[in-house]
C-alpha cells in the first residue's frame, strides 16, 4: 500500500531544510578544548523516570551535575487524538478528552461539551452550571492534592505522598458515588450531565470540606515550614512574567510569575461570576511561588464549593434529547477554560455534518513544559526535578 | 474594546488584512509574505497588545487546495482575542517562522510541520515534534492513509 499525504517527491520541492534528533544532539556536542577541560556528556532522563510524571524523555547535556542544554523528546504517548476526532462524532469525542490530562478529566469534558453547546447556542439551566462548577472545583482540589504528594516525593520526602493520596481518595470516592468511575468519568456531556447526582452528594462534600480544612494546615506544618523545602525551592527556577507570557504559560505557572490571568475571573463561565474568590498571585516566579500559589488555590476552591453546595438549584440535568444527533453549523469555534494546570482550549472547525472537520486541543502542559526548558538551564539536575514537579507536568496532555 | 471596534482597529493597521467570515470571534486573513511584520504590529500596538499566541495550528482545505494557518492571539492586559489566518498552497506550503515574535511558536510550528508538512523559513530547529524523524507523510492531511487507521478507504 502506498502512503500518501505529501509524497517524497513533493517534499524535495521545498528547499527548507529539516533537522533530526541526532543532528540536534550533534549540534550541542563540542570537543573538549584541552586535556584539563571537563568533558560534557549527554544523559537521557526518561522516558521511564519517576520524576517525569509519565513518558517524557529529556536529553540533557550535562557538565558534571549542571544542566547545560535540554532537548525534550515528545510523542511517546501520542495517540493521534486530533486525527481520531475527524472520524468520530462530537458526543464520542467527549469521552476521549478524559485521556488528555487524566487528573482534570471533568474539566476536559466540560471544555469539549461547552464548545459544542456554544456552537449550537444551547442554553443550560442553573442546576447544570452549578453542579459543573462544583465538580470542577472538587477536581481542582483533587489534582492539587496529588501534585502536593508527588511534589514531596520528588524532593525526597515520602510522607506527603501518603498524605496526599489518603485525602485524594476521599474526593475520588465522592466522584465514584455519582459517576461510577474514579479517574476517567465521562460525566459532563453536551447538553448537561450524564445522570443526576447521588442523593448523599451534598452531605458527603460538606463532610469532606470539614475534614480537609484542618488537614491543609497539617500539610503546612509538615511540609511548607520545613527548612529543607525552603532551601530546595526558594530562588530556584525563576520565570519572569514577560517570558511566561511569551511562551504562553498559563495557570499557576503564569500566576506565580506575577501575572493575574485567570479565565474564571477575566472571562467567567459556569457560575463563577456569582461566587466570591481570590486569584492567588506570586511575585518572583520561582518554585516556591508556584508551590504557595497552588496551596492557596486549594483554599480558594474550598471557598467556592462552600458557597455553592448549600443551594444547588432544582431542575433537569440534561436539556438535550438523549441520543439526539449533534450537527454544528459551518465555522471555526474556539473555547477555553481554566483547568488545574492552565488554559485548555478546543478549536472546532465544523462543516455542518455530525463529525468535526478538524479539532485542535490547545493544552496547558505543552506551553508549560517549554517554560521548564527556559528555567532549568544552568541549574543542577536535582533542581530540574524540582522545577518539573513545581510546574506539574502531565505528559498525555502534551502528546495528545 | 468591543468586537467591531477591535476588528476595525486591526483592519486600519494594514491594508493587507482582510476580514474572515464564519468565526465566533473577530478574525482576519493575512498574506503569507510579511506575516512576521504584521504579527509584530499586532503584538506591539498599544491598544491591541496581543502578547500571547494561544493557538497556532492549521486546517487542510483539500477541496480548495489550500492549507490555512490559524493563529489565535490573546492580550493578557485587555483580555480580548483575535484570529489571524493565512492561506498557503497545499502542494508547496512554506511560511515564515514566528518564533522571533513569540517564543512558543517554535514548538507550535514544529507540530504543524510534523502533522501538516508546512515548512518554516528561518526556523531555529525545524524537525518533527510528536512523531519519529523517519515517519512517512504528515498525518493530519486529509489524504493521508496508513495501515492503522480507523477507516480504511482503500479496502
Amino acid at each position: 500500500m502506498e502512503i500518501t499525504g505529501m509524497t517524497a517527491a513533493t517534499m524535495s520541492n521545498t528547499e527548507v531544510p529539516v533537522s533530526s534528533l541526532d543532528e540536534r544532539i550533534k549540534f550541542f556536542q563540542n570537543e573538549p578544548q584541552s586535556a584539563l577541560a571537563t568533558q560534557e556528556y549527554f544523559v537521557n532522563m526518561g522516558p521511564q523516570h519517576p520524576s517525569t510524571h509519565g513518558v517524557l524523555r529529556l536529553v540533557l547535556k550535562m557538565d558534571g551535575e549542571t544542566v547545560r542544554e535540554i532537548i525534550p523528546v515528545l510523542g511517546y504517548v501520542h495517540r493521534g487524538m486530533e486525527k481520531k476526532a475527524e472520524y468520530i462524532g462530537y458526543r464520542q469525542q467527549v469521552h476521549l478528552t478524559d485521556r488528555l490530562d487524566y487528573l482534570c478529566a471533568l474539566m476536559n469534558n466540560w471544555v469539549m461539551a461547552d464548545a459544542v453547546e456554544r456552537a449550537m447556542k444551547i442554553e443550560l439551566n442553573d442546576r447544570i452550571l452549578t453542579l459543573r462548577t462544583i465538580f470542577a472545583e472538587l477536581q481542582r482540589i483533587q489534582s492539587h492534592q496529588l501534585w502536593w504528594g508527588v511534589f514531596g516525593m520528588d524532593l525526597g520526602a515520602f510522607t506527603p505522598f501518603l498524605y496526599g493520596f489518603r485525602d485524594r481518595e476521599k474526593i475520588t470516592a465522592i466522584f465514584e458515588d455519582t459517576m461510577g468511575a474514579r479517574l476517567t468519568m465521562n460525566y459532563i456531556q453536551p447538553g448537561g450531565l450524564m445522570y443526576d447526582i447521588h442523593p448523599e452528594f451534598p452531605r458527603k462534600v460538606k463532610d469532606f470540606l470539614k475534614y480537609f480544612k484542618p488537614i491543609l494546615n497539617e500539610y503546612d506544618e509538615l511540609f511548607t515550614g520545613n527548612v529543607i523545602v525552603h532551601q530546595r525551592l526558594k530562588g530556584i527556577g525563576i520565570l519572569d512574567g514577560k517570558t511566561a507570557i511569551s511562551v504562553g504559560a498559563s495557570g499557576p505557572v503564569l500566576r506565580a510569575s506575577g501575572v493575574s490571568y485567570d479565565l474564571r475571573k477575566s472571562d467567567p463561565y459556569g457560575v463563577y461570576s456569582k461566587t466570591q474568590f481570590e486569584v492567588p498571585v506570586g511575585t518572583t516566579g520561582d518554585c516556591w511561588d508556584r508551590y504557595i500559589v497552588r496551596m492557596q488555590e486549594m483554599r480558594e476552591s474550598i471557598r467556592i464549593v462552600e458557597q455553592l453546595i448549600d443551594n444547588i438549584p432544582e431542575g433537569p440535568t440534561m436539556v438535550m434529547k438523549f441520543g439526539a444527533k449533534i450537527r454544528i453549523p459551518e465555522g471555526i469555534y474556539y473555547n477555553q477554560m481554566e483547568t488545574a494546570r492552565g488554559i485548555l482550549g478546543v478549536m472546532l472547525v465544523a462543516d455542518g455534518t455530525e463529525k468535526p472537520y478538524r479539532l485542535h486541543f490547545r493544552t496547558p502542559n505543552f506551553n508549560n513544559l517549554w517554560s521548564v526548558i527556559s528555567m532549568a538551564k544552568g541549574l543542577r539536575l536535582a533542581d530540574l526535578v524540582a522545577i518539573l514537579s513545581s510546574v506539574d507536568i502531565v505528559v498525555p496532555d502534551i502528546d495528545r | 474594546m468591543n468586537r467591531t471596534e477591535l476588528l476595525s482597529t486591526v483592519l486600519s493597521l494594514s491594508t493587507e488584512f482582510s476580514p474572515r467570515e464564519k468565526t465566533d470571534r473577530p478574525a482576519v486573513l493575512a498574506p503569507v509574505q510579511g506575516l512576521t511584520d504584521l504579527m509584530l504590529k499586532l503584538r506591539d500596538h498599544s491598544e491591541l497588545s496581543f502578547d500571547m499566541l494561544t493557538v497556532a495550528t492549521a486546517i487542510d482545505w483539500i477541496k480548495e487546495g489550500k492549507i490555512e494557518l490559524v493563529y489565535i492571539l490573546i492580550s493578557s492586559t485587555f483580555k480580548h482575542s483575535l484570529q489571524v489566518g493565512a492561506l498557503l498552497d497545499r502542494e508547496k506550503p512554506v511560511a515564515p517562522s514566528l518564533s522571533s515574535v513569540w517564543a512558543i511558536a517554535e514548538w507550535q510550528e514544529r507540530e504543524i510541520f510534523d502533522l501538516f508538512g508546512v515548512r518554516y523559513l528561518n526556523h531555529p530547529d525545524l524537525r518533527r515534534l510528536l512523531l519519529e524523524d523517519d515517519w512517512n507523510g504528515h498525518p493530519l492531511r486529509k489524504d493521508y492513509v496508513d495501515d492503522f487507521m480507523l477507516e480504511r478507504p482503500w479496502r
